[in-house]
C-alpha cells in the first residue's frame, strides 16, 4: 500500500511529464481541447483521491486516460441525451477496451496538437499561449502575466482559439512534406515567443517554480524528439540553450543588469553550451540553413569568447548580414548595426541603424533606442542623452532600466564637460 | 464536416475583363466544379449576379425596410459560393486554394453549424 505522499508525488510527476500527451490523445478524435482539459483535471483529482488508498496503478497514464474518457462520455451524454451517446462515443475515440487502454502505451500526439495550435487559421498572437496551456497545462493567469495582458482577457482569447479548433475543424495532424517547413516554422516561432516572454521575467519570483523560458525549452526538446530530422527545430533548441547558458551571468551579485559584452564567461553554463553546440552541429550537417540556425550560430560565436577571450565581431556581423537578408526583420537590423559598429566602426554602425529606423517601425522598440544611444555616445553625439531617455521610457525590466539610467547620467556628465559635439 | 466557400471578388475588374479572359475563367470554374464532384466534395454551389442587383431587407420594430444595393459597400463582393464536404479545415483550405476565384479575390472558408 502506498502512502498519500507517494501518490501525490506520482500524480505530480505524471502531470508534469504526460499532461500534453494525455490532452493531445483525448482531444484529437473530436478536436475537443476544453473537453479533454476538463476531463483530465477531474481525472487527476480522482487520482489524488484513489491512489493513496488503492495504490498507484502500474500504468498511471492509462489509468488517467480511462478515467478522463469516462468523464468525457458522461458530459456528452448529459449534453446530448442518451440516444446521441453512441455518436459521442465515436467522438471520443470509439468503444475502447478500457483494460487495454490502461496497459498499452499512450501514443504521443503532442506534435500534432502543436501544429493545431500554430495553424495559420489561429491568430498568431495566441499560438504561443495556446501551446503553453494545452501542452504544459499552464493556467491563463500564469501565461497572461508573461504576455502582459489581463488574466480575464487571456482566458477569453484561449477559449476562443480552442473553440475555433473544434468548430472550424482544425486537424491534429503533422503536415505533409511540401508544407511541413512552413508550418513547422509557425510552431517554432510560437515556442520562441514563449521563451522570449519568459526570459524577461526569468528573475521574477515564481511561487510555482515554473518559468516560461524553461517551459519553452521543454517544448523545444519535445519538438526535436518528435521531429529529429528538422534542422530548424535543432537550431531553435540550440538558440534557447545558448541564451539559457548565460542565465547566471545576466545579473551581478547586487542584482544589476550586466550586458553580454561585460559578462564573465566563467559564469556561463558549460553544460548548456555543450548541448547547444551539439544540436547546432547536427542541424548544420543536414545542409538546410534557416533563421534559427543562423541565430544560434551568432550565439555560438558569442560563446566562443570563453575560450578565445575576444569576441569575433566580423564573423558575427557576417552572420547578421545573412540573417537580415533572410528575414528582413527590423529587430535583426538593429543587432546587425551593433555588430557592424563593433566589427568596423561606431559611425558605420550608426549609419546602418539610422537607415533601419528611417521606416519608422522601430520607434516603439526599446533595443533600437538603447543601441542608438550607445552608438551615439561612442561617436560623442549629444543626441545620445535623448536616445537613452527614449530607451528608459520603453523598458519594463527594472534592472535594465537602472542600467540605462546609469549610462544616461554618465553621458550627461560627459556632455556637461563639453567633450561632446 | 461541411464548409461554405464564399468567393469574394472585385466586380469592377470582372466587368472590365476581356471576353476571352472571362471564357477562360468560366472554363476553369467548370473544371474545378467537376473535380470537386469527382472527389465527392461538392454539395452545391452557385454564381451570383453582381451586387448592384442586390436588395437589403430588414424587419425591425414592426417596420419593414427595403433598401437598394448590397449589405456592405466594399470593393470585393460575394460573387458566388460552394458548399463542400471536407475531412477538416486543411482539406477545405485545399479546395479554396484551387478555386479560380482565389487568383483574383479572396475565398472565405466558414464551417457549417449543423442544426
Amino acid at each position: 500500500m502506498n502512502d498519500g505522499g507517494e501518490a501525490a508525488r506520482t500524480a505530480t510527476r505524471v502531470a508534469r511529464e504526460s499532461y500534453g500527451k494525455l490532452v493531445a490523445f483525448l482531444a484529437a478524435p473530436g478536436r475537443d481541447v476544453p473537453g479533454a482539459e476538463d476531463a483530465l483535471s477531474e481525472a487527476f483529482a480522482s487520482a489524488l483521491e484513489n491512489w493513496p488508498t488503492r495504490g498507484v496503478p502500474d500504468n498511471p497514464e492509462g489509468w488517467l486516460v480511462v478515467a478522463a474518457r469516462r468523464r468525457m462520455l458522461d458530459v456528452a451524454r448529459r449534453r446530448r441525451g442518451a440516444e446521441a451517446a453512441s455518436d459521442a462515443l465515436a467522438m471520443i475515440g470509439g468503444e475502447l477496451d478500457d483494460a487495454a487502454a490502461s496497459e498499452g502505451p499512450i501514443p504521443d500526439r503532442r506534435l500534432a496538437l502543436m501544429f493545431a495550435c500554430a495553424h495559420p487559421a489561429i491568430d498568431e498572437a495566441i499560438r504561443a499561449p495556446l501551446m503553453l496551456q494545452t501542452i504544459l497545462g499552464l493556467d491563463a493567469a500564469a501565461i497572461a502575466s508573461a504576455f502582459l495582458v489581463s488574466p480575464a482577457a487571456m482566458g477569453q482569447r484561449l477559449a476562443r482559439a480552442k473553440a475555433k479548433i473544434k468548430l472550424a475543424g482544425i486537424p491534429f495532424r503533422i503536415p505533409e512534406t511540401d508544407e511541413l517547413a512552413e508550418r513547422l516554422g509557425a510552431v517554432l516561432e510560437a515556442i520562441y515567443a514563449a521563451f522570449a516572454h519568459g526570459w524577461a521575467e526569468a528573475f521574477a519570483d515564481d511561487p510555482r517554480g515554473r518559468n516560461l523560458a524553461e517551459e519553452a525549452l521543454w517544448l523545444g526538446r519535445v519538438v526535436v524528439a518528435l521531429a529529429p530530422e528538422e534542422p530548424e527545430a535543432l537550431g531553435l533548441l540550440a538558440l534557447m540553450l545558448y541564451a539559457d547558458s548565460r542565465r547566471a551571468a545576466r545579473r551581478d551579485s547586487s542584482g544589476s543588469y550586466v550586458p553580454l559584452s561585460e559578462q564573465s564567461p566563467a559564469l556561463w553554463s558549460e553544460g548548456a553550451i555543450a548541448e547547444a553546440e551539439a544540436a547546432l552541429r547536427i542541424a548544420g550537417a543536414k545542409r538546410r540553413p534557416g533563421r534559427f540556425q543562423l541565430e544560434a550560430a551568432i550565439q555560438s560565436a558569442h560563446a566562443a569568447r570563453r575560450q578565445t577571450g575576444v569576441t569575433d565581431w566580423p564573423a558575427i556581423a557576417t552572420l547578421y548580414d545573412a540573417l537580415f537578408a533572410l528575414t528582413g526583420s527590423p529587430v535583426v537590423a538593429v543587432n546587425r548595426a551593433v555588430a557592424v559598429a563593433n566589427a568596423h566602426s561606431a559611425a558605420a554602425g550608426l549609419r546602418l541603424l539610422e537607415s533601419a529606423g528611417a521606416a519608422g517601425r522601430l520607434e516603439g522598440y526599446q533595443s533600437f533606442w538603447a543601441a542608438k544611444a550607445d552608438l551615439q555616445a561612442r561617436v560623442r553625439d549629444a543626441g545620445a542623452a535623448d536616445s537613452y531617455r527614449r530607451a528608459i521610457g520603453l523598458e519594463s525590466d527594472a534592472a535594465t532600466r537602472a542600467f540605462l539610467l546609469g549610462r544616461l547620467s554618465a553621458t550627461e556628465a560627459e556632455i556637461a564637460s563639453k567633450s561632446y559635439l | 464536416m461541411q464548409y461554405l466557400l464564399m468567393i469574394h471578388s472585385d466586380e469592377a475588374a470582372m466587368q472590365q475583363a476581356r471576353k476571352e479572359d472571362i471564357q477562360g475563367i468560366m472554363a476553369a470554374y467548370g473544371a474545378y466544379t467537376q473535380a470537386m464532384k469527382e472527389a465527392g466534395a461538392y454539395l452545391g454551389g452557385e454564381r451570383l449576379h453582381p451586387s448592384s442587383n442586390a436588395t437589403v431587407v430588414r424587419a425591425q420594430n414592426g417596420k419593414t425596410s427595403v433598401l437598394n444595393g448590397p449589405y456592405a459597400e466594399i470593393k470585393e463582393q460575394l460573387g458566388g459560393y460552394y458548399l463542400i464536404e471536407a475531412a477538416d479545415l486543411d482539406a477545405a483550405i485545399g479546395w479554396a486554394a484551387r478555386c479560380p476565384g482565389a487568383q483574383f479575390g479572396a475565398i472565405e472558408v466558414r464551417p457549417i453549424w449543423p442544426m
